[in-house]
């Protein structure tokens, strides 16, 4: 029977399409990679293979630039002495034994193509320390003027101990992903996995050892914010981060009876657990909750005119930590979230015996990661918002966040709260529309905002003032 | 504890005796042949005229592969130096190479107090006022200088 492969892929979303793209890459690959390409170039230019390796370094692995510019040169030399492959100067060449000038002892030395020379002992001392501090792969002849960098045989050839020709493969491969363009290490602890993209650009990375991270500057997926505000945001949460963090100490009091409460779960729904008193509030706006269910919802809004009789000091003041407030809150969410994890994996396991199949189960694995993807994109929307300049786009803006607030939270009050209480086909039901509608949500959210940024129509403040 | 001092510790300290480096004293200490008691006066055309400074230098374990230790034991006002003594210098740190001498090193200080370089600051108040106001700078340079370099002239 003919079987169409397209058709499969047909359906798929561009954001699937881009996945297959990426290659994740062990140091062994990573070698492997760096060796085809100074084969390939070998093979044009003619060069030694530790020559190649530094040509392509400075050239950040980009083989056809290289070549490019190696034959729009005039003077190959002359590129060659600017790359620091061959020696600008060379010393009259002499051969034997002679005093050292390093070490002032008398016996044989060697050196390099500019026959700046030393005895044996003095190289090996000198490439031990410089690879063992630790730098750069890059390491430049001993004497002070000549900017000659060594190769890579010439440096075995001097060093033979294991453990630090180990320590410069590293340097070298790590070299290798840092100046490349198209490749980053994974930022996950422990993970020594490094990513091959097609197109550098700033995007979603999802690592198999389960790091989520942003091509471009390595940080957490950070949309809708862009890796420009997230980097202002980071700084500015760092430098006033003492004093929220004793604004935003980890207790609250109840609004209504004032008892002391801890928040235990991600949801922002609570209920004071004060038998006399049990007010349902939302933890971040301090209101009554009723309001959150309904049109009248206004807890993502600032509320700009509160503060008109306040100095502009206090009320810049203010409007930060109403956003940090919130991209914190959803942060500690997403964490206190990991632990219902376990809680839905339990439950899996439990409707497996009940007689449901693997594939029917799997929904609540879904619905859990998109509580995590919603909460993570709910953090980012605050820093957007924070520097994002009132408009009629801003306003939609602040809808679609809105609406992903309060689709997030019933997910998350469902799962941390209602899993038991319903039987499980309705409980499958429930997941599955609840799931879906954040997941819409999200989408929605994003697209405007990407939309937004196609045809610009963020403006954004320096400073969130 | 005292291993054997490297020929090359003995070579350059004999020359330096030997053959000095006009302006500069650089004496081993009795009890530590890696420990140098270095006096430089100030340059002529410099405000640390009429000056002398005591610097202490070491040269570590790893000399000549590390670079030597050297610190302004005299209150000096320069862009480069900071209130302990610390020096900014590019070869007593990445650019530092092994051929490089204790008297290339000496030399390279004493054209720092030539040619102050408040771009690449170390005392960052001291740096600011030598690009605002360098006439006020070179005028308290100079005042320091008098105060705290001119001990040593007898």
């Amino acid at each position: 029977m003919y079987y169409d492969d397209d058709s499969v892929y047909e359906n798929d979303d561009d954001f699937e399409k881009e996945e297959v793209q990426d290659q994740l890459l062990l140091p062994d690959d990573l070698e492997s990679e760096m060796a085809d390409l100074i084969l390939d170039v070998r093979s044009v230019l003619q060069v030694s293979e530790g020559m190649a390796r530094i040509l392509l370094h400075k050239f950040k692995w980009n083989k056809n630039s290289l070549l490019d510019k190696f034959y729009e040169s005039p003077d190959t030399e002359a590129f060659l002495v600017e790359a620091q492959v061959i020696p600008k100067t060379t010393q009259p060449s002499s051969t034997g034994e002679d005093d050292c000038d390093i070490c002032c002892s008398f016996g044989e030395l060697t050196g390099l193509a500019c026959n700046h020379r030393a005895c044996e002992d003095c190289w090996k001392h000198y490439l031990t320390e410089k690879i063992m501090e630790g730098g750069s792969s890059e390491i430049e002849c001993m004497s002070p003027d000549c900017k000659l960098l060594i190769e890579d045989e010439k440096i075995k050839f001097y060093i033979r101990d294991k453990t630090i020709l180990d320590k410069l493969q590293r340097l070298v491969i790590n070299s290798f992903v840092e100046t490349n363009p198209v490749l980053k290490w994974c930022p996950g602890q422990n993970c020594q996995k490094a990513v091959k993209v097609a197109d550098p650009e700033p995007r979603l990375i999802s690592c198999p050892c389960g790091t989520q991270f942003c091509f471009s500057c390595c940080q957490n997926w950070h949309a809708p914010a862009d890796c420009a505000l997230l980097k202002k945001w980071l700084k500015k949460c760092m430098d006033d981060s003492e004093t929220c963090n004793w604004i935003n100490a980890n207790t609250k009091e109840c609004p209504k009876c004032f008892v002391p409460i801890e928040k235990n779960g991600g949801c922002n729904h609570m209920r004071c657990t004060n038998k006399s008193c049990k007010f349902e509030f939302c933890w971040m706006c301090m209101g009554c909750w009723r309001s959150h269910g309904t049109a009248g919802y206004q807890c993502n809004r600032f509320n700009e005119g509160q503060d008109a009789n306040r100095s502009k000091h206090r009320a810049y003041l203010n409007r930060y930590l109403f956003y940090y407030n919130r991209y914190i809150t959803h942060q500690q969410s997403l964490a206190l979230e990991e632990k219902l994890k376990e809680t839905v994996a339990a439950k899996m396991a439990e409707m497996e015996l009940k007689g449901m199949a693997w594939i029917e189960v799997q929904f609540l694995k879904k619905s859990i990661d998109a509580l995590a993807k919603c909460r993570r994109t709910l953090m980012y929307t605050y820093v957007f918002a924070f520097y994002l300049k009132k408009s009629n786009h801003s306003e939609m803006f602040e809808n679609n966040q809105r609406d992903l607030e309060m689709a997030t939270e019933q997910l998350s009050g469902f799962l941390e709260r209602d899993l038991e209480n319903e039987d499980l086909v309705t409980l499958k039901q429930k997941v599955q529309d609840l799931t879906k509608y954040v997941d819409r949500r999200q989408e929605a959210l994003l697209e405007h905002c990407a939309d937004g940024n196609e045809q610009d129509l963020w403006e954004f403040t320096e400073n969130g003032v | 504890m005292a291993s054997q001092l490297p020929r090359r510790i003995i070579k350059e300290t004999q020359r330096l005796l030997a053959d000095p480096v006009p302006g500069i004293s650089a004496n081993p200490d009795e009890s530590n042949a890696r420990y140098f008691h270095v006096m430089i006066a100030g340059p002529d055309d410099s405000p640390f005229a009429g000056g002398v400074f005591k610097l202490e230098l070491f040269l570590p374990e790893e000399y000549p592969m590390a670079a030597p230790k050297v610190r302004f034991m005299t209150k000096i006002y320069h862009p480069n130096i900071d209130k302990l003594g610390r020096i900014c210098l590019d070869i007593l740190k990445d650019k530092w190479s092994p051929a490089l001498q204790i008297r290339t090193v000496l030399l390279s200080i004493q054209a720092l107090l030539s040619a102050p370089n408040p771009e690449d600051p170390l005392a960052t108040d001291v740096a600011e006022q030598w690009k605002t106001n360098e006439a006020e700078a070179i005028k308290t340079a100079k005042q320091w200088t008098q105060s705290y370099a001119r001990k040593f002239i007898l």
